[in-house]
């Protein structure tokens, strides 16, 4: 193994960097998402649930190629974003960022709507016949009792955030300090010849971030469960 | 006051219901599936009917023909679920607190929940649960108590723990108390007004001493549930024999144990069908309980027995007899006979105070 370089440090960091933009967009609007599919009536839903799920189902390529259509300076999306928010994703950690959000964004939604189907609708009568406002049942009720499955979901979240390879590489290509993120350093130093020692170390911080944030993960399901008394 | 007259659709029949209920507790009863727990939910706001009017103390709550539909939150109900139903994630002192804080320090005295403030509900017993669950819906500072089979995932002790604190809520307060039960022992000792409901519909409706002791009552009740309630004053305790005497208006009466304190205040359920009948004064018999009554009603059920409603003073008495039994002894309407009730006969969970 090898100690690594400002540059690979730079790719750890910028890893983080993305994952983290990428699950600070995906939680709320996952929430919102597993709400409408959790407990919503609306035609089309079956749709909506085939749309959330579709970048897991897809391959990676498939979803980054889309991304390029939609969210390159021509795309469309792409083109809207620039022009109202001055917003590119184009070849930018900006755009490594929207692959991560959307690969990781069907992981958030399940693991928030486990979350949401799991809360005894009986609790949230109860409250309302106490007087509590719809607005008020969710903010002290929904909430707070699935409030460890929107963690778990953002520790999902992140972790698909920080491995994107397949979309990331795709929409916005492998640019050193730009788009170049843990994974794709990875690749990158094994076709260097002789940087094969370096590609392991980037690994084992790969391995490392990831067992952190399954674990996490892990304890915060454990604690739900003990809060909520089914342990 | 209470005052409910609704249809509401359901998968297997159509409840069509009309009562009042006072201040006091009124007890829905009927046996499972008999739409009681519908019928509160439509009071509650939980459940829409198809039409009728829901009204509580001179505010309307529903009302299909003028389209007033109060939401939940707005009617102002305090619900005790069978199950309780606490915020898992609060405190019992959050909980208590969820819908405001009306007379808190009474409630908590009064349902001796100070020492519970601040426990997780998961370390409750269920009674205590269901007193926090009592509690929280008392300090929402509801119009009107609903109450759902709050005792029936509860063992007799644990029964015999709330039972006192909800004859105190009675006796105490002119809040009006909607009570569905299926447990005629817990409807004889805290009902003021009984509602007999099956398939939707109320069979009978009315204080709960008349309707329990009425001979026409024992076909809806079912035979086993039928027995009247006579509320008397308990005159002495002997502790030799440990035999209670209770005074009321027609004689009085010995019942085990110690019902309470000299001068207080106590109602016994006697089933009907622990109640013999005699021509005449029987002597050397173990029954401890001889009390001359008169005949007011008969009625005769759909198998071998006759429910024989019976007067003594102003209370009134219930038994059930073999239809032969009542030919052999000639009984009719206005006839002087002889009550025989065996002290034993009355069970510690058919004795309630007030």
């Amino acid at each position: 193994m090898e100690g690594l370089g400002p540059e690979e440090w730079q790719a750890v960091w910028l890893s983080v960097r993305v994952a983290a933009t990428a699950t600070l967009f995906s939680v709320p609007l996952g929430l919102l998402a597993a709400l409408a599919l959790a407990r919503g009536r609306f035609p089309g839903r079956w749709a909506f649930n085939i749309l959330v799920h579709l970048p897991l189902i897809m391959p990676p390529v498939v979803t980054g190629y889309l991304l390029l259509l939609a969210f390159g300076r021509k795309g469309p999306l792409g083109a809207f974003f620039d022009e109202v928010f001055g917003l590119v994703f184009a070849f930018r950690w900006t755009g490594a960022a929207l692959a991560a959000g959307v690969m990781g964004f069907p992981l958030v939604v399940r693991a928030i709507r486990l979350a949401i189907e799991a809360v005894d609708p009986r609790l949230e009568e109860a409250a309302a016949t106490l007087g509590a406002s719809r607005w008020r049942i969710f903010a002290t009720v929904t909430l707070p009792m699935i409030l460890p499955g929107i963690l778990a979901g953002a520790v999902l979240g992140f972790a698909k955030g920080l491995g994107e390879f397949g979309a990331t590489i795709t929409f916005v290509s492998n640019i050193p300090g730009q788009t170049r993120t843990l994974p794709l350093a990875i690749d990158a130093a094994l076709d260097v010849p002789g940087a094969e020692p370096l590609a392991l170390s980037l690994a084992v911080v790969s391995v490392v971030l990831a067992a952190a944030a399954l674990g996490l993960s892990e304890w915060l399901a454990r604690r739900s469960l003990k809060k909520t008394g089914a342990l | 006051m209470l005052t409910v007259d609704l249809r509401i659709e359901l998968p297997d029949f159509t409840a069509e219901a009309a009562f009042e209920a006072p201040a006091g507790v009124t007890a829905l009863f009927g046996r499972s599936g008999a739409g009681k727990t519908t019928l509160i939910n439509a009071v509650a706001g939980l459940v829409r009917p198809a039409s009728g009017r829901i009204e509580v103390g001179g505010t309307v709550l529903f009302d299909a023909a003028k389209g007033i539909d109060l939401p939940v939150q707005a009617r102002k109900v305090g619900y005790v679920f069978q199950d309780g139903r606490l915020f898992p994630h609060m405190t019992v002192a959050r909980n208590l607190s969820y819908g405001g804080s009306v007379d808190a320090q009474r409630v908590i005295a009064m349902l001796g929940l100070g020492p519970l403030l601040a426990r997780s509900p998961a370390t409750l017993s269920g009674g205590e649960r269901q007193r926090v669950a009592l509690g929280r819906a008392l300090m929402s500072g509801p119009r009107i108590l609903l109450m759902d089979e709050p005792l029936s995932a509860l063992d007799a002790e644990r029964k015999e723990e709330i039972l006192p604190y909800l004859e105190r809520l009675r006796d105490e307060t002119e809040l009006p108390i909607l009570y569905v039960s299926h447990d005629m022992s817990e409807v004889a000792r805290l009902a003021t007004t009984l509602v007999i409901v099956d398939r939707g519909r109320v069979l009978r409706s009315g204080p709960v001493a008349q309707v329990l002791s009425d001979p026409a009552s024992v076909r809806s009740l079912g035979v086993r549930e039928a027995g009247a309630v006579i509320t008397g004053t308990v005159e002495s305790y002997d502790a030799r024999d440990d035999l209670s005497r209770l005074v009321f208006d027609g004689g009085a009466l010995i019942l085990p144990c110690r019902l309470g304190p000299e001068g207080s205040t106590a109602r016994v359920r006697v089933a009907a069908s622990d109640v013999i009948l005699a021509r005449t004064a029987p002597k050397e018999i173990s029954a401890l309980n001889v009390l001359p009554v008169k005949i007011t009603g008969l009625a005769q059920g759909k198998g071998p027995g006759v429910a024989v409603g019976l007067q003594a003073g102003s209370a009134r008495l219930l038994a059930r007899v073999t239809r032969r039994s009542a030919a052999a002894l000639e009984l009719e309407e206005g006839q002087e006979i002889f009550a025989i009730i065996k002290a034993t006969a009355v069970a510690r969970r058919d004795i309630g105070h007030s």
